[in-house]
């Protein structure tokens, strides 16, 4: 195990921003893991530093497979997480939008380009990541289809669902659209949680990437493959139903990321802020599961706040 | 007359409203099927555009009987973010402008962008005011990405700004109302000018000329205008962009909008921790400082300056 400063902005009056990796194994870029590219991506952190120490035993217990270097980068933007800021807390620009970088260009541009030049050429990339809607995810993998993907390769990350999403002009500026540019087969690893830790969906991400690193060949030994046994389904990101709220009021979730729902159960009451009548009952349309809930206890009207993934 | 194009609720008693100024004309026997749309208020750190939609609105109160076409005054399309000094919608931090053409069916900024461009859709023409940010100060301009110029080029000469710049597309702009606009058909032309935070009524005063100019021109305005000053075009000319390689306080030293030389001073980088100074800036062309940082605290990266040059 190494750490290394991959990249270095000074600042004024705050100490230079390093972005450091840790790195396991020698010899051909096998898999990077990327953590938290925004400020309050805090579980993503949490399964960083997790993952290091268990890969850090790993390698000690001499499973790593020989020839293959593992990097992971638990934090690409410390400048915002110290200060409780999502994006660049200079300008508010998205680090994870900036992608591959412009090294003459803005600050997060150089930034961007300064991590995807040690980035590129990885075979395999996982990054754990966020979405832009405050909730809760059913963990999954997303892949974007930006042309070089491959569905079949996030079955052995042994997470319930894998979900192709097609890239939005915004999208062209993220790291995994980037990596699959370049030829790194790319993958979100979504958790439960963003800005607070939650263990149990972070043990579990963990082993989702110790799943991949078995059945890729980079860890030898029993033990880290067990996930994989379990096929997940793969659906596309338009087959998800979305409910809309349409009242805005006092927000109580009767179901969350996860649940099963059958067609017509209650989702979610909406009630008056100032009386407390029932305003709205949010009512799934369809059986499935709970593929996303809003997690706030406020709730305007048009928000986003449920997706299922349909029964077949 | 105040219109509500769109509206969704706020969790506690109050509802997020878009509104526009529809002035028609009250001479009913002309016909009035041109519309000229001014859209601003997008980012709400940007304010050069409310002493536009204002003068706008007073200048045809007093006039109405020159009017032969409808004019939708749009002036805060992030109603929330101005009312909080935030460039981005505030709950969700979204750019109001990379999410266009929206989605009905999608989450608040989503839904409300739909209604925006639908209700803006089929005008002759629509001019999106933007005050570039709280960074940078430019002098008045009209941005044309290269794909649009033939056909927007024409109408932009109109507008007494004495920049038009012709710019390279790029995917993340294709989320931009502009560019969505533009590709269902209806002409719109974004001005970038003076500073975020700030009015500069003399700029405002320009561009009023130029609206003036434009719907006389197209007919929607019934009074011969004063011709406008003829615009320098990008793309007869080079861009030169300058920025900052060390982070510190920056002090300018040319003044924006003057003609620079070839090596003379634009500013330097400060450290006032130390006294010292961290880099000189030079301008490496001789040419027009149309974009000077406003904003005195840089990054390595920050954007000090673009200078316009070469031999036309
Ligand atoms: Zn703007």
């Amino acid at each position: 195990m190494q750490r290394e400063t991959l990249f270095t902005i000074n600042t004024i009056y705050r100490e230079p921003l390093h972005i450091d990796g840790i790195f396991f194994g020698e010899g051909e870029k096998a898999l990077a893991v990327v953590g938290a590219l925004r400020g309050n991506e805090v579980q993503q952190l949490y399964i960083c530093s997790q993952l290091v120490k268990a890969l850090g035993e790993r390698e000690r217990a001499g499973r790593l497979a020989p020839g293959c270097r593992v990097g992971v980068i638990p934090c690409v933007n410390p400048f915002s997480m110290n200060l409780g800021k999502r994006f660049w807390a200079a300008d508010n620009t998205d680090i994870n939008r900036m992608f591959p970088g412009y090294a003459q260009g803005e600050t997060t541009q150089r930034i961007a380009a300064g991590l995807f030049a040690h980035l590129r050429g990885y075979k395999y990339g996982v990054q754990l990541t966020s979405f832009h809607l405050s909730g809760d995810f059913t963990p999954h993998v997303r892949i974007i289809d930006a042309g070089y993907h491959d569905l079949g390769l996030a079955d052995s990350f042994g997470l319930p669902f894998v979900m192709l999403g097609k890239p939005s002009p915004i999208d062209t500026g993220t790291l995994n659209y980037n990596w699959q540019v370049f030829e790194t087969n790319a993958f979100s690893v979504y958790s439960k949680e963003t800005s607070q830790i939650h263990e149990e969906s972070a043990r579990r991400a963990v082993e989702a990437i110790f799943s991949f690193m078995a059945a890729q060949g980079m860890l030898r030994g029993v033990g880290d493959a067990d996930g994989a046994r379990q096929r997940p389904r793969h659906f596309h990101e338009e087959n998800l139903v979305t409910v809309l709220s349409s009242q805005g009021g006092i927000f109580l979730p009767r179901r969350a990321a996860g649940d099963r729902v059958e067609a017509g159960d209650a989702l979610a009451d909406t009630l008056d802020p100032y009386v407390g009548e029932m305003k709205e009952r949010l009512t799934a349309p369809r059986a499935g599961i709970v593929f996303f809930n809003h997690d706030s206890n406020l709730v305007g009207g048009h928000e986003v706040a449920f997706r299922i993934i349909p029964d077949l | 007359m105040a219109i509500t194009v769109a509206s969704a609720q706020l969790p506690v008693g109050e509802s997020l409203r878009i509104q526009k100024n529809r002035i028609g004309p009250l001479d009913r026997t002309v016909p009035h099927d041109k519309r000229i749309c001014i859209v601003t208020g997008t980012h709400g750190d940007e304010l050069e555009g409310q002493y536009v939609a204002w003068r706008l609105a007073e200048k045809l109160n007093k006039n109405p009987w020159d009017l032969h076409g409808v004019v939708d005054i749009y002036p805060a399309l992030n109603p929330l973010g101005i009312n909080s000094v935030y460039r981005g919608m505030p709950q969700s931090d979204l750019d109001l402008n990379r999410i266009f053409p929206g989605n009905g069916n999608g989450p608040v900024p989503e839904y409300l962008a739909s209604e925006m461009v639908k209700d803006m859709q089929g005008a002759t023409v629509c001019i999106d005011i933007h005050a570039s940010n709280i960074f940078l100060r430019e002098l008045p301009q009209i941005r044309i990405s290269e794909t649009m110029a033939d056909s927007l080029v024409p109408m932009a000469r109109f507008m007494n700004m004495p920049l038009i710049w012709i710019h390279a597309s790029a995917t993340v702009l294709e989320s931009t109302l502009a560019h969505s606009l533009n590709s269902v058909g209806t002409p719109t032309l974004v001005v970038e000018m003076g500073v975020g935070m700030r009015i500069t009524r003399e700029y405002g005063e320009q561009l009023i000329e130029g609206i003036f100019s434009l719907m006389s021109h197209l007919g929607i305005w019934g009074r011969k205008t004063p011709p406008t000053t003829p615009p320098i075009i990008s793309s007869d000319w080079q861009v030169s962009f300058i920025n900052a390689d060390h982070s510190g306080i920056f002090i300018a030293e040319a003044n924006h909008t003057a003609r620079v030389e070839e090596g003379e001073p634009l500013g330097f980088i400060a450290d006032p921790l130390s006294g010292k100074v961290l880099e000189k800036i030079a301008s490496p062309v001789s040419g027009l400082l149309f974009t000077l940082r406003e904003y005195p605290v840089v990054y390595e990266g920050s954007l000090l300056a673009r200078i316009l040059h070469g031999t036309p």
